[in-house]
């Protein structure tokens, strides 16, 4: 068996006992470090599959960014997981009924004729100096600019609705108003009062 | 020597497992938006498995936006989840039942 078989087989039993980790634990934060594992190990998928761009892209946006997000949000909200696992048991034969049925015809498809060594061999390596992310640089923004540019405005609207959809106004907090603060005038905070001096007793 | 269905057969493990999820653990949202990440994983595998082996790079930059998508939808389904913990204070879909009348 060649290295490159052997990180293949190691990386995915590390990538489907991650996914059942996320599935079967009880504590949420555990089943968002499981997460972070699976993600892990198919960005060495990737890398296998000379994906070197988007390997680099999943850790930092996924691990960096999505998965801190699962983490903060979980801890930030009081779950009880007790009342969350009602039902767990109950499904628990449909679900593996379920997912083995689906498994099985998904895998007599694809591990037929078609898509063997013989049917698609593997292609040969590319060289050295080739670089991945120039390809997929010359492709987004060439053939692919303006789904790019989409993707883009996508993520503004993700930006602002999470905003939108988490800003709190409290009413009774104080804070300062640049804008009020410049706009006070003299009058508005010193009176002058004239008074006769008055004799200490 | 490993051929395109090896990755094929992970993905669609994955894909399945993600599934069985969904199932198991419906009353947990945080747990069903990770199964959906994961789908969209095994999704991803699929397409850069077949972008290696038919050599187009297209399957990749799908999977770019795919990525793209995927985070903004995360990250809107995490503030709705925020919103809905500070108006009802519980995620449990049970009890999430307004709509029904």
């Amino acid at each position: 068996m060649s290295f490159q078989a052997l990180l293949f087989y190691a990386l995915s039993a590390l990538l489907l006992t991650g996914a059942g980790l996320v599935v079967s634990v009880r504590n949420p934060v555990h089943a968002a470090l499981s997460l972070v594992l699976c993600f892990f190990a198919s960005a060495g998928l990737w890398l296998l599959l000379e994906a070197e761009f988007l390997a680099i892209t999943l850790v930092l946006v996924y691990v960096g960014a999505v998965m801190v997000l699962f983490l903060f949000v979980v801890m930030m909200l009081d779950i009880n997981v007790t009342r969350m696992r009602e039902g767990f048991i109950r499904f628990l034969p449909l679900g593996t009924v379920v997912a083995v049925l689906s498994a099985a015809f998904m895998i007599l498809v694809v591990s037929g004729p078609y898509f063997g060594l013989e049917a698609m061999p593997a292609p040969p390596a590319k060289a050295a100096d080739y670089s991945n992310t120039a390809e997929l640089g010359r492709q987004l923004y060439t053939t692919y600019v303006y789904p790019f540019e989409i993707a883009a405005v996508v993520l503004l609207v993700a930006i602002v609705a999470a905003i939108t959809l988490t800003l709190r106004r409290r009413p009774n907090t104080r804070f300062q108003e640049p804008s009020l603060q410049v706009q006070v005038r003299r009058a508005d905070r010193v009176r002058l009062v004239s008074m006769s001096a008055e004799e200490r007793k | 020597m490993i051929g395109l269905s090896h990755y094929l057969v992970v993905g669609a493990i994955l894909f399945a497992v993600s599934m069985a999820g969904v199932f198991l653990n419906r009353k947990n949202m945080i747990i069903l938006l990770m199964c959906i990440e994961l789908m969209l994983l095994a999704v991803n595998i699929n397409f850069i498995a077949f972008s290696h082996f038919l050599g187009d790079s297209a399957g990749q930059v799908f999977v770019f936006f795919i990525l793209t998508v995927a985070a903004a939808e995360s990250a809107i389904g995490l503030a709705l989840l925020v919103a809905l913990f500070r108006n009802r204070a519980t995620i449990n879909v049970a009890d999430l039942d307004t709509l029904k009348g």
